[in-house]
């Protein structure tokens, strides 16, 4: 197993020892903590380990992006460290700060010494405030960096996080480039309500994270609802799969499939029909519309299409 | 497409193999030539791939142990594709040029020694790639049937869909294969042809109410037990919600089928052709960039869905656009008064703010049979970023022409509307082949009074007449009391004016003709008219 230190990368920090075994062992590591992942996620979390690379998860709203991070985390005993994207994001939100309050005070007090002296003094890391992305590859124990809904920042701010996500160092002109002391993993996730740059795509391997197929979900909906009966679990995947299959403004995400499955646990259905589906389909979809078009279409009103 | 700065040496075209010849234990240089080529078929099939995404392709062959074919596909995919969208483009090339030799044929082994598996476990050991192999027993196989009786196939068919067993069903997928599909070596086509073939034999449709009738009619014998379907009133007839889950059940196994029988066809192709010459044939276009006006219906399902987050895409990025093009003409006075401050030096010019105008639009789109799908998308589209907008309205014509603006207003779903339009729009005057001319007459009548000089008036069609007279002074009248006339055409420019298509006589007054045939024309088209 020849890690990716022997590519000639100038620079690059030292790969730790791999995280995992096999993609197996991703596989049934994840499940051990109840997030069911299947061939597709456990392959591409291995490759992130091995390559050093960061991954780009996409999907519709609800399939688990953030929770696979959190996992991630989980499974590898190493610390999260989130970053919220938002519109108007910058550098000093996501990278670094100074700490100018405390320049300011150390000036004041030290208004004897030449300003040469003060300056190299002020500018040095006790005064740097270090934000997510600093923060995680300063930090000297393992870490899995989330920078979540990465479709928010403007594409310009973008630029901030191709230097860290390629070379995992952070260039600070007072200071000079601090470098990761181990590789983190990462995780960029996005709901694709734009188009991501180029650059940033190119320097990450790519998830998209789709709705589960009815094993997956039924398995889901056991490993993370307490009490609730196979047959249920089952009935209730193969309803939300048919509700998938129309079309909706919204379709139902796996978050809101474990709220179904828990309120019909709480309500003690045991079996579900025509009536209960009906009285409960505002859990799993949100619109008006929706709503409707599914209680007709699982009452039988459209049979035969 | 662009040549990473770091690393790699400059351009990168599809053979250039990548310097990562080192790895000796990733399946050496041959696996490494395979993925160049592959590389530059995902290339030619639009998917643009970087050259880092092709050093990360070779990374990851080192790290996927080969034999693994489904977890190769995902992580292959994961360094080279990076867009959902683009998925199945890549999955074709991926079938093509990496799913040659499938352990699969083996499970057949007793169902008398199809010719193709000897060949198969020698292509296998030959190292993957290169093709020519030409398929001698293939023909004899596909004319033969030589494993079964029609019955036999059938019965196995119902069986393996009510079990949903996945290796019960690829045994059924070849078998219909040899049987029905008739291939003959050396003949370059896609596979379409083949897959109809099959298709049409097994009677997929009629199937699948068997099936569902089995179900109701109780009949569950030999079922998996992930089945189940309603637990606690197992002998009951069917409700109507537990058939619709049977029939969704049914449903997928069937698709299942569908997609394993072709790739059955594709693997005998690719055997018989070589992967390269095949991949040419069997290319799918990106959703953006299929034709709308022949699109099939599996591609226009892929357009509908291409064609939401499309919409949401570009109404953000208008949106964006106007706020942050932030910047209207100086304002003077507002100048003047802040250089108070600094003592009469206009050291910070003011801004007024800006008001960019919002264009009105109208669109007058042509609904008959030829060029319906792509009035459909441009409607909803258009509609979709209405508020890019200060007015949006909508009207349809075939001969007689409706105003369709109503359907929108009150829709949730632009798609819902447009569905209406299909049904509801009184479009039809005499016989219902398209009439511009008469169309375009009735609605400067009608509704030509309320242009203004602020709207931008969209045409949508083919302007295939039908020999009726043009009018197409009326389109010059259109440009004199609006702002903007643009003719949307989605045909290809070449088949302009050719035959009863007479798109130059109303283009001379329009301020531009512009080809619109797939949707990445017509996104550029909206995106720069808002």
């Amino acid at each position: 197993m020849t890690g990716p230190g022997s590519l000639p990368v100038t620079g690059f920090p030292e790969p730790g020892p791999p995280r995992f075994e096999s993609i197996a062992a991703v596989r049934t590591g994840l499940a051990g903590i109840d997030y069911l992942a299947d061939e597709g996620i456990a392959g591409v979390v291995y490759l992130a380990d091995r390559l050093a690379k960061p991954v780009l998860v996409e999907g519709p709203a609800g399939t688990g992006k953030t929770e696979l991070a959190k996992s991630v985390a989980r499974l590898t005993g190493s610390r999260l460290i989130r970053l919220q994207c938002y519109e108007g994001l910058d550098e000093s939100k996501a990278l670094y700060e100074w700490n100018y309050k405390k320049q300011l005070l150390r000036i004041q007090a030290e208004s004897g010494r030449g300003w040469e002296e003060l300056e190299e003094d002020i500018f040095s890391e006790d005064f740097l405030l270090p934000r997510p992305l600093l923060e995680a590859i300063r930090s000297p124990e393992p870490v899995v960096l989330l920078i979540d809904e990465v479709d928010r920042v403007e594409l310009e701010t973008e630029a901030l996080l191709l230097e860290v996500l390629s070379e995992y160092q952070v260039s600070i002109p007072e200071l000079g480039t601090v470098r990761a002391t181990g590789i983190p993993l990462v995780f960029l996730t996005s709901n694709n309500t734009r188009e991501l740059s180029e650059a940033l795509k190119r320097r990450c391997l790519y998830l998209h994270l789709d709705y589960p197929d009815v094993e997956r979900e039924r398995a889901i909906v056991l490993a993370r609802v307490p009490g609730i009966g196979a047959d249920l679990a089952d009935q209730i995947a193969r309803i939300v799969r048919s509700i998938r299959s129309l079309e909706l403004k919204k379709s139902p995400s796996v978050s809101e499939t474990l709220d179904w499955a828990r309120t019909l646990v709480v309500l003690g259905v045991e079996s579900v029909d025509a009536d209960v589906a009906r009285d409960t389909l505002h859990i799993l979809l949100k619109y008006r519309s929706d709503i409707e078009r599914a209680a007709k279409e699982l009452a039988g009103g459209a049979a035969g299409t | 497409m662009v040549p990473p700065a770091p690393d790699g040496p400059g351009a990168g075209g599809p053979p250039a193999g990548p310097p990562v010849g080192t790895a000796g234990d990733g399946g050496g240089s041959a696996m490494i030539a395979v993925l160049g080529r592959f590389v530059g078929e995902l290339r030619a099939a639009g998917i643009p791939v970087s050259m880092t995404e092709h050093l990360d392709a070779a990374e990851v062959l080192r790290h996927i142990p080969l034999e693994d074919r489904p977890a190769l596909k995902s992580a292959l995919g994961a360094a080279l594709v990076k867009s959902s969208a683009h998925w199945r483009a890549y999955e074709t090339a991926f079938e093509v040029y990496f799913a040659l030799r499938g352990d699969g044929y083996a499970i057949e082994g007793e169902a008398d020694g199809e010719p193709g598996s000897g060949e198969d476990a020698e292509g296998r050991a030959a190292g993957a790639g290169d093709g020519g192999r030409m398929g001698r027993g293939r023909g004899s196989a596909g004319g033969g049937g030589q494993g079964m009786t029609a019955e036999e196939l059938a019965a196995m068919l119902m069986n393996a869909l009510t079990s949903g067993d996945e290796a019960m069903m690829a045994a059924v997928a070849r078998q219909a294969v040899a049987r029905y599909a008739g291939m003959e070596p050396g003949r370059p086509v896609g596979g379409t042809y083949y897959l109809y073939r099959t298709l049409r034999n097994l009677d997929l449709d009629a199937v699948l109410e068997q099936l569902v009738d089995g179900r109701r009619s109780g009949d569950r014998g030999g079922q998996d037990g992930a089945e189940g379907g309603g637990g606690d009133t197992p002998q009951a007839a069917l409700t109507p919600l537990e058939e619709r889950l049977a029939r969704d059940e049914f449903r997928a196994r069937i698709d299942l089928l569908r997609r394993q029988i072709e790739d059955e066809i594709r693997r005998r192709l690719v055997a018989d052709r070589g992967s390269e010459a095949l991949a040419k044939s069997v290319r799918k276009p990106l959703p953006e960039d299929i034709d709308v006006m022949h699109a099939t219906r599996d591609e226009l399902v892929a357009l509908r869905r291409a064609l939401q987050p499309l919409s949401r895409k570009l109404a953000v990025r208008l949106a964006r656009k106007r706020r942050h093009g932030r910047r209207g003409p100086l304002d003077f006075r507002s100048t003047v008064r802040h250089s108070l401050s600094t003592g009469g030096v206009p050291v910070e010019p003011r801004f007024r703010y800006p008001r960019p105008a919002k264009p009105e639009i109208v669109v007058i789109a042509d609904i008959s049979g030829s060029v319906a799908s792509f009035a459909r998308f441009t409607l909803h589209l258009v509609h979709a970023i209405s508020a890019q907008f200060s007015k949006v309205r909508s009207f349809v014509f075939i001969d007689g022409i409706d105003e369709v603006t109503r359907f929108f207003e009150h829709a949730e779903d632009p798609a819902e509307a447009v569905h209406r339009i299909n049904t509801e729009a009184d479009v039809v005057w005499v016989d219902g082949h398209s009439d511009y001319g008469h169309a375009l007459t009735v609605f400067l009548e009608r509704w030509g009074d309320e242009l203004t000089p602020r709207t931008s008036v969209l045409l949508l069609g083919d302007a295939r007449n039908n020999y009726h007279a043009s009018q197409a002074w009326v389109v010059g009248e259109l440009a004199r009391r609006s702002r903007h006339v643009y003719w949307l055409n989605p045909e290809p420019r070449a088949y302009w004016n050719s035959g009863d298509s007479i798109v130059g006589e109303y283009g001379a007054h329009c301020e531009d003709v512009v080809e619109c045939r797939t949707l990445r024309q017509l996104e550029r088209f909206v995106g720069e008219l808002a």
